[in-house]
């Protein structure tokens, strides 16, 4: 066990936890913040998708040492009120079925339009190919990434 | 209690679409309400106000609670249930709190979330619960003005007197209301009046899942809860002889190691749990626990053996489950005949969260909560099971991250159950992705036999099919395998059996250790794809048009249906070098034609340009859900044909996660585009009627283009 301090949406933890435990079971069991997903727990879902200073990671597969004082971004701390422009597109396009990889979905898809604001089909296939949905929400996301680029480029 | 706003007000809305025109040109309805409103997370509310029905509460402020009584697995019940409900009682959804109801099947009748059967099964039920609310808020404000109610009407949550334009909100009638008697046979309104229903309403609860507030089973935590895994026999009815925690103890965070059994179709299953504080200590503790099983008792089954043994058996007798005619003589008389074998795998259901529930058992009471399909039947099987009175078994809901059928079994709620029991604390059983994906029940796999005869002008003369599987109905114990399966035709379309005079469908049972059960759209998921493959074998060798060689079987519903499809898809302007595939099957009361059109890509691999999807499942409560499980449905059926399989070798599940059981991804996804029929048909299922058929459509269409036939599921898009 080792005492590390987890910077989380903007806010620090300082938590009792075995090095070597995933990022994912850290801020889930630990944190209590349960928006980001377990799928699989070897990197090949995208439903834990957090932001590690800024860029997608699957927090499956990093220890909790790794991300100690770094950000951690999760789906919480992308907005809690569905202000961020990539929320309010999964809702004006009804991504959502069952819900569950959306969180891993949403924090890929802000990470794209960070570097890429504008991004072509076949763009958003290739950022978003790591992410399985089971209810096949595929052609809502590709439409949900557009609409965010139009919101956020007319904001 | 949590609340979840929905945060997307009508003047957030209306904001947002002015940016974009996004949500203008998708026809999304809105309420006139400008309150920002709320969900209640799934935990039961107190102080809901009072009780107008099993359904519907409000309180003297007017504050409208609806309860959904079905499982939220992203099929829509949470906006279908209320709109229903909501339109007859006149409310805006908008200032509707939706809750889940427990379980509790004396309460609400069936719960079980299962064979599409949300709606269909009960929409006639629960307008009526909204109608009668209604009526009696009525006529509690027609005794309050001394008035006589035909002078009265609801609109909005408030009764208003026409003559005078006086009016009462809900709040200040439910008090009189409630105490009135529930008013029988009151006229439903006619479809021309909706407001809310056939509008394509955003859902009340997406809001909440794309901020990670939405709480799904894995996400429900009690105070001072302990986490487990168990480690389950690898082959599926092995017991426990031994096991050695010595070394599992050791890892910090573990607190208790003990033999459990879970009710697989009443078969205890063992296992042994390992219980810690954090989900990680529990799987870390787990790899080092060592467990003796006893497998001696069952066989070892791989796939080769499993589907030899089927391929053998669809030559031999079977038991006849509908039969008209004589199929056997008409085959052998004739002189355009065809006969083909199709062959579907076993497969995981693979939701996206894995099993799990949380339980707490106390002295005299047992409360869990998961992501759960049949809320009552796990009532009914735990207060069985641990002989308590129905009552002590509170049964909470959760969202649920998928479900497909798999969630419908009681077994890992009653694991959990025995789990707290035992260790006298609240737990949470976790299945990793590997459990899920390898201990079952898993879709059967599926070896179909058929023989069609063309007549000299160029119809069906007969048709026949034999199936060779595991039965998912035979399989507790002492169960009576002789009998048929009487799921033989699913899939089928019912018009076919008034015009086609010799027709047969049986099956030849294989007996398997193997646990199988329902896989989203259940025998129709791969029944269609024997029966819409071998109806194009035999247009094909009638030299007809697919379409045209159904067409002359079917009645009107279906000609309507195929007229639809042919203009969509403007079918009759097909090109040479594209391959267009047709489909339609019936499941579950809904009628789903589909056309696939393939193409070749630069490398000359099969590349699918489009799927076109026509939808007659009747009456009908939101549009956007059913374009969106019509989408989900193709995807899934794409996986399931060209993806992914479940084998077995040595009596073990082969693919453990997603590196294996590969799952289709968003660059596999072709352009979708959904019609939905408009009649006065009675209600059809929606979640699962649009899966079966795809993949014939799919296989239709590369046999288009091709030349050549897929009999044989999965099979790879790159290879044919």
């Amino acid at each position: 066990m080792a005492t590390i301090t987890l910077k989380l949406n903007n806010t620090n933890h300082t938590i009792e936890a075995d090095p070597k435990m995933p990022l994912l079971w850290a801020i889930r069991d630990v944190v209590g913040l349960t928006g980001t997903k377990y799928g699989c727990g070897i990197a090949q879902c995208g439903a834990c998708t957090v932001h590690l200073d800024g860029k997608p990671v699957r927090s499956c597969s990093i220890p909790v040492a790794v991300a100690a004082n770094k950000n951690v971004t999760t789906i919480e701390g992308v907005s809690s009120d569905n202000s961020n422009p990539v929320q309010q597109a999964w809702i004006l396009e009804q991504v959502p079925q069952c819900g569950y990889c959306q969180s891993g979905q949403i924090m890929a898809a802000t990470a794209l339009l960070k570097s890429n604001a504008n991004p072509s089909d076949k763009e958003i296939d290739t950022a978003m190919q790591g992410h399985i949905c089971r209810c096949g929400t595929y052609p809502r996301i590709r439409k949900a990434i557009k609409t965010a680029a139009q919101l956020m480029a007319k904001k | 209690m949590e609340t979840i706003n929905k945060n997307l007000s009508r003047r957030n809305f209306i904001r947002l679409t002015s940016l974009t025109g996004t949500a203008l040109t998708l026809g999304f309805n809105f309420s006139a309400s400008a309150k920002e409103p709320e969900i209640l997370n799934a935990v039961a509310a107190e102080n809901l106000g009072i009780e107008l029905n099993s359904w519907i509460s409000i309180d003297t402020n007017g504050k409208v609670t609806i309860l959904n009584h079905r499982s939220e697995m992203g099929q829509g019940s949470f906006q279908s249930v209320p709109q229903m409900i909501a339109e007859e009682l006149e409310v805006s959804l908008d200032n509707v709190t939706i809750l889940f109801a427990p379980g509790n099947g004396r309460k609400y009748g069936s719960q079980v979330t299962g064979g599409s059967s949300t709606i269909r099964g009960s929409y006639k039920k629960l307008m009526n619960l909204g109608a009668s609310a209604r009526e009696m808020l009525i006529e509690a404000a027609a005794k309050k003005w001394n008035v006589n109610k035909s002078e009265c009407y609801a609109e909005n949550g408030n009764v208003i007197h026409k003559p005078s334009g006086k009016k009462f909100h809900y709040g200040e009638l439910v008090a009189e209301a409630s105490k009135l008697e529930t008013p029988k046979n009151i006229a439903l309104k006619n479809p021309k009046d909706y407001k809310i229903i056939r509008k394509p309403m955003l859902r009340q609860d997406t809001p909440s899942k794309v901020n990670g507030k939405a709480i799904f089973g894995l996400d429900f935590k009690l105070p001072g809860m302990l986490y487990a895994v168990v480690e389950r026999s690898p082959r599926f009815q092995g017991k426990v002889i031994k096991f050695d925690d010595t070394e599992t103890r050791k890892i910090p965070g573990v607190k208790h190691v003990v033999k459990v059994a879970r009710d697989e179709f009443d078969n205890l299953r063992e296992g042994v749990a390992v219980v810690a504080t954090s989900t990680w200590a529990a799987m870390q503790g787990r790899k080092v626990l060592k467990v003796e099983w006893d497998d001696t008792a069952f066989p070892h089954h791989s796939s080769e053996q499993l589907y030899t043994k089927m391929r053998e058996q669809v030559k031999g007798d079977f038991i006849s489950f509908r039969t008209m005619g004589n199929t056997t003589k008409a085959f052998e008389k004739a002189a355009k005949k065809v006969e083909a074998t199709y062959e579907t795998p076993y497969e995981s259901h693979s939701c996206m969260e894995p099993l799990n529930c949380v339980a707490h058992v106390t002295e005299d009471k047992c409360e869990i909560w998961g992501p759960i399909q049949g809320p009552d039947w796990i009532q009914g099987n735990i207060a069985g099971h641990l002989k308590l009175p129905p009552e002590k078994v509170h049964v909470n809901m959760t969202f649920l991250g998928g479900g497909f059928g798999r969630k419908a079994f009681t077994d890992y709620p009653y694991e959990a159950v025995m789990i707290s029991k035992e260790i006298k604390a609240p737990v949470q059983v976790i299945w990793t992705r590997e459990d899920d994906m390898t201990i079952g029940p898993f879709r059967p796999g599926m070896v179909y036999q058929c023989k069609g005869v063309v007549t000299d002008g160029g119809r069906i003369g007969s048709y026949e099919t034999k199936i060779a599987g595991q039965n998912m109905g035979t399989q507790n114990p002492g169960a009576d395998k002789s009998v048929y399966n009487d799921s033989d035709t699913e899939g089928f379309l019912e018009g076919y059996f008034n015009s086609i005079p010799h027709y047969s469908f049986g099956d030849s049972p294989l007996e398997s250790p193997v646990p199988v059960m329902w896989w989203r759209s259940v025998y129709s998921s791969t029944n269609a794809f024997a029966f819409e493959s071998f109806i194009d074998e035999m247009a094909v060798l009638a030299e007809k048009d697919p379409i045209d060689f159904r067409r002359q079987h079917l009645g009107e519903r279906y000609q309507l249906l195929m007229n639809k499809l042919e203009e969509v898809t403007n079918w009759k302007a097909r090109k040479k070098n594209e391959g267009y595939g047709v489909a339609i099957t019936e499941c579950f009361s809904s009628i789903v034609g589909e056309v696939v059109k393939v193409s070749k890509n630069a490398e000359g691999k099969i590349k699918i340009d489009k799927v076109w999807a026509v939808m007659d499942c009747g009456w009908y409560v939101n549009p956007d859900i059913i374009k969106a499980q019509v989408e989900g449905s193709i995807i899934m059926a794409l996986g399931a044909a060209t993806k992914h399989e479940t084998t077995f070798k040595d009596g073990k599940a082969v693919e453990r996660n997603f590196d294996s059981y590969k799952m289709p991804r968003i660059q596999d996804t072709p352009e979708i585009e959904v019609h939905i029929m408009e009649n006065d048909e009675k209600a059809g299922g929606v979640g699962e009627p649009g899966l079966p058929p795809f993949t014939p459509a799919l296989t239709n269409a590369i046999f288009d283009l091709t030349g050549t036939r897929v009999r044989k599921l999965p099979f790879s898009l790159e290879k044919v």
